[in-house]
């Protein structure tokens, strides 16, 4: 990967940009209140997002959640029913697709197969009546950048599929767009090549400091990404945070369940106090609702197995060893907690402790700043 | 080899030898009368026997200094050359506008722009005769040349709408993303690619026009007479010979366009 | 989400969007426009005008034209027109169904060669076609030549300016309408269900009878559509190889408007052609429709 960092300068490195974060030439979004619906069915539901200068934005959600909607909102290509979007402090909702001076790149590349790699690169420079000698240069440019220089006289179908990503990517920046919006366009390439064109992606961001909003159903690919991701389900944003917070902190079921692993144990509340079978919870801020029946969210890797009374700052519970398999650098236990709830936790092997008898019984703390509690029952 | 099974249903050749007998004559029933009519031009006898007695050019001869037979010829491929470039443009237009939008009326649109396929094409001819007879256009080229469009439009929309079909819509997006006007986007981007599709389109629009009898038949008088009118009116009276020559050039004609339109298919 | 300064009640740019929605229909609608207005004027007005011309005579109103169409001569048109049309698609059925089913069975190569066999007289004149049918019919045509040479015959047979000869001519021209269709739906049947049903003890005959035969039933039906319909209002073919002896409908109007120029009788012949010919496609249409319609439940 460090092959990305030795391209020299950006490919739209004008005089008037302001260095490797040219962020004042990149614009913020502001969505406000998008609808769109197809006949009954809700593909944005009251949809309000603000987006910030020079943010790598990732929209994540399943299939049909609306985020490619959204994208397309943003890209002048769905029209919705009502709504804003601002682009800096300008309304760009009513604007045609071509005048809204964006960066597109699409899951199939969509790039011309009747035009040369050069050619793709130069549609956009002579739409915008750049001279001749200025493409060239840029063009070269953008090759190198994506590190595809000479290649500019191949046709489109001889590349590979990681070329083509790359001259879609370049194509989409050449203009110096100051929004580049990106439609899943590593979904199509085998997993080595996708991760190490994660790395080139996000390269390429840093250095153009270009607004981008990133669509993709890969949690993994969003958590590596982003500078805060968007979790859209059912048409509505359920949360808008970084990678960390939203993983260590989720807002709503759908968030928990949808990044990584969870168990849910339902607690009780009253007075503000949360226990979880009879035993206190503790947690570092206040509940977000007083409502009776919540529940707790627990990340396995959060939990760890035992011998003592917990910390100062860890929560603990009780439960019983149903079974313990041992694979080599770690051991996965199977712990039943209150009889009908159970938990499999991965501990890392140490020669010098002894695994607990099945039937015993064992503690399993967790931190008490790792202690999620959302109101509801988590059925969803 | 003819005990092989030729089916999954392990039915061998020998079993199904009455199919490719059968199938050989009813290729040979399609080919064969229409070719037998080459040979039987270069004939010198006026009942053009096979294979000829005499060979001789005599009735190619007689096409060639004849000013109404070459008269005809050159209104057919006028009128032919207009009808491919109107309705062309205007099918092709039809077809990505139609393609393109999500209204529901497209539908009706479509069936109506196809409607000149399914009505018999007398009807067409009387309806076309009454329309044009107040505005002056019977017997001239410009309205032979718009009868043959509307004929031709359903068949080129057909075309293009198949070529739309195979196109990514996503290129024409991103192009529009680049600051390409729509109109730039169709013309810089989809057309180029949809290109077999126009041009096998506008070959067909071509070979309609100048096979067209029914509606010259009844619009097309005087000096405005197409070639097929010419052929029709002197095969109902008796059996010109040189029609024999004629046929043989119209028929070369056909396997250029068909092979043309071939190529253009496997290139798709 | 901080969007403290939206409310979510009051709709943004609602009105505007829809317009715009709008306009990009309509801007889409227009390209079909200079194709709807030489469709518009030169084929829907003048059916328009052909349907008031067959009930609005001299004097008023009248269902004088079409009652006229009861007389024994024009009955007898229409009888030809339907006894031909029958012959020639049940004729086409008979050749082009093993024809499409041996060429959709071929591979790739050997069946472009037959399907360019069907496209060559898709593509060569109607005319020309029909020329070729006359020589080689007529009475010391190719065909009686040979038949006499060789001893079979000794007069020579009538085979053209009548029945016959045009249902010969008309059969290769529609031949190659109905192969088409009906190869292109062969070409989907799923061939396993031909093996599980000669797994099932189904013998070959029966397995294509029970199974064959009704998966390629809407291929089938639409090539018989389009040659029956094709049929109905044919005129060059019969007018040439029937020899004035076979008075199809087409002929019955051309017949009534050049020679007679009775409009009146031509438009109301025109009217019962057009609504014989939409009415079995729309009927088809619906069968179809509502038979896809149940599949897909």
């Amino acid at each position: 990967m460090n092959d990305v960092t030795k391209t020299t300068g950006p490919a739209n490195a004008g005089p008037d940009e302001a260095g490797p974060q040219g962020r004042d030439h990149a614009l913020p979004i502001s969505v406000r209140s998008l609808t769109k619906t197809y006949g009954a069915f809700h593909a944005l539901n009251d949809v309000s997002i603000d987006i910030r200068n020079g943010e790598f934005m990732t929209l994540l959600g399943p299939s049909g959640s609306g985020k490619t909607t959204l994208l397309m909102v943003l890209a002048g290509f769905v029209r919705p029913d009502n709504g804003s979007v601002k682009f800096g402090e300008r309304e760009i909702l009513l604007l045609p697709p071509h005048k809204r001076d964006i960066g597109m790149v699409f899951q199939n590349y969509a790039l011309f197969p009747h035009m040369t790699v050069a050619d793709n690169l130069a549609y956009p420079l002579k739409l915008r009546r750049v001279g001749k000698a200025e493409i060239r240069e840029r063009v070269e440019r953008a090759l190198d950048l994506v590190q595809l220089g000479g290649l500019g006289d191949r046709g489109i179908e001889a590349l590979s599929g990681g070329q083509r990503q790359r001259v879609a990517l370049a194509r989409a920046v050449i203009f110096e767009p100051r929004i580049l919006l990106m439609d899943e366009p590593l979904s199509a390439l085998d997993k080595n090549l996708r991760e190490q064109m994660q790395f080139e992606v996000r390269a390429l961001h840093d250095r153009l400091g270009i607004t981008t909003v990133y669509v993709t159903h890969d949690q993994r690919e969003a958590l590596t990404m982003s500078d805060r991701i968007a979790v859209i389900n059912e048409g509505r944003i359920q949360q808008v945070d970084p990678p960390r917070k939203l993983y260590e902190r989720p807002e709503t079921f759908f968030v928990a369940s949808f990044i990584g692993e969870t168990y849910r144990l339902p607690v009780e509340v009253a007075d503000g106090k949360a226990s979880l079978f009879g035993q206190p919870v503790r947690t570092d801020s206040p509940l977000g609702s007083n409502a009776a029946r919540q529940t707790l969210i627990l990340r396995p890797e959060m939990l760890h197995i035992d011998e003592g009374a917990p910390e100062a700052d860890e929560n603990q519970m009780t439960g019983t060893l149903r079974q313990s398999v041992f694979q080599g650098d770690s051991i996965v236990s199977y712990i039943t907690i209150h009889g009908d709830h159970e938990i499999a936790v991965r501990s890392q092997h140490r020669s010098d402790r002894s695994l607990p008898e099945p039937g015993s019984e064992v503690r399993l703390s967790w931190l008490v700043q790792d202690t999620v509690i959302l109101p509801g029952d988590g059925r969803t | 080899m003819l005990n092989r099974p030729a089916t999954d249903t392990q039915v061998t050749h020998l079993q199904r030898l009455w199919l490719y007998v059968l199938c050989g004559l009813v290729i040979f029933f399609l080919i064969v009368p229409t070719l037998l009519v080459i040979p039987m031009s270069f004939s010198d006898s006026r009942y053009l026997d096979f294979p000829p007695e005499s060979w001789s050019l005599r009735w190619y001869r007689a096409y060639f200094n004849s000013p109404e037979w070459l008269q005809a010829t050159a209104v057919s491929f006028q009128v032919a050359f207009l009808t491919m470039l109107l309705a062309t443009a205007t099918g092709t237009l039809a077809a990505y506008g139609l393609h393109a939008t999500r209204a529901r009326s497209s539908r009706y649109m479509t069936v109506l722009l196809t409607l000149p396929m399914i009505i018999p094409v007398i009807l067409l001819a009387v309806g076309i005769f009454l329309t044009f007879a107040p505005v002056g256009l019977n017997s001239t080229i410009g309205g032979l040349m718009l009868a043959h469009t509307i004929l031709a439009i359903p068949l080129v929309m057909i075309t293009v709408t198949a070529g739309m079909q195979n196109f990514d819509i996503n290129q024409e997006m991103v192009a529009r993303s680049m600051g390409a006007s729509r109109p730039w986007a169709f013309l810089t981007v989809t057309l180029p690619q949809i290109r077999n599709s126009v041009m096998s389109g506008a070959l067909l629009a071509f070979i309609i026009s100048l096979d067209e009898v029914v509606i010259a038949l009844l619009i097309a008088g005087g000096d405005k007479a197409t070639l097929t009118r010419r052929m029709f009116l002197a095969l109902r009276d008796e059996i010109d010979p040189t029609i024999a020559a004629i046929s043989t050039l119209l028929i070369a004609f056909s396997v250029l366009m068909l092979t043309l339109s071939q190529i253009l298919q496997s290139r798709k | 989400m901080t969007a403290a300064d939206h409310q979510p009640d009051a709709p943004m740019n609602e009105r505007a969007l829809d317009r715009q929605a709008r306009a990009e229909q309509r801007n889409l609608m227009a390209l079909s426009l200079p194709a709807f207005i030489l469709v518009g004027s030169l084929v829907l007005l003048p059916m328009g005008w052909l349907f008031w011309m067959s009930i609005y005579g001299a004097d008023g109103f009248t269902a004088e034209n079409y009652t006229r169409l009861l007389h024994p001569s024009y009955k007898k048109t229409l009888i030809t027109t339907f006894e031909l049309a029958f012959l020639v698609t049940g004729l086409c059925i008979l050749l082009g169904y093993p024809l499409a089913y041996l060429a959709s069975q071929l591979k790739p190569r050997m069946a472009s060669l037959v399907l360019l066999c069907v496209l060559f007289p898709f593509w060569t004149s109607l005319l020309v076609r029909t020329y070729a049918w006359l020589v080689l019919l007529q009475r010391r045509g190719l065909i009686n030549n040979w038949l006499m040479e060789w001893g079979l015959i000794d007069t020579p047979l009538k085979l053209v300016h009548n029945f016959t000869g045009t249902t010969i001519g008309m059969v290769h021209i529609m031949l190659p309408f109905f192969v088409l269709p009906l190869y292109a739906s062969m070409k989907t049947v799923d061939y396993d269900l031909m093996k599980a049903a000669s797994n099932l003890g189904a013998s070959p005959v029966r397995a294509f009878w029970q199974i064959y035969v009704p998966l390629t039933l809407s291929g089938l039906g639409a090539g018989v559509i389009l040659v029956f319909v094709l049929s109905l209002g044919f005129y060059v073919t019969p007018a040439l190889l029937g020899g004035g002896r076979v008075m199809m409908w087409a002929m019955q109007i051309e017949r009534s408007m050049a020679v007679y120029a009775d409009w009146g009788a031509a438009s109301a012949l025109g009217v019962v052609l057009l609504v014989m010919t939409l009415g079995i496609l729309w009927a088809f249409a619906r069968l179809t429709g509502a038979i896809g319609a149940t599949e897909g439940k």
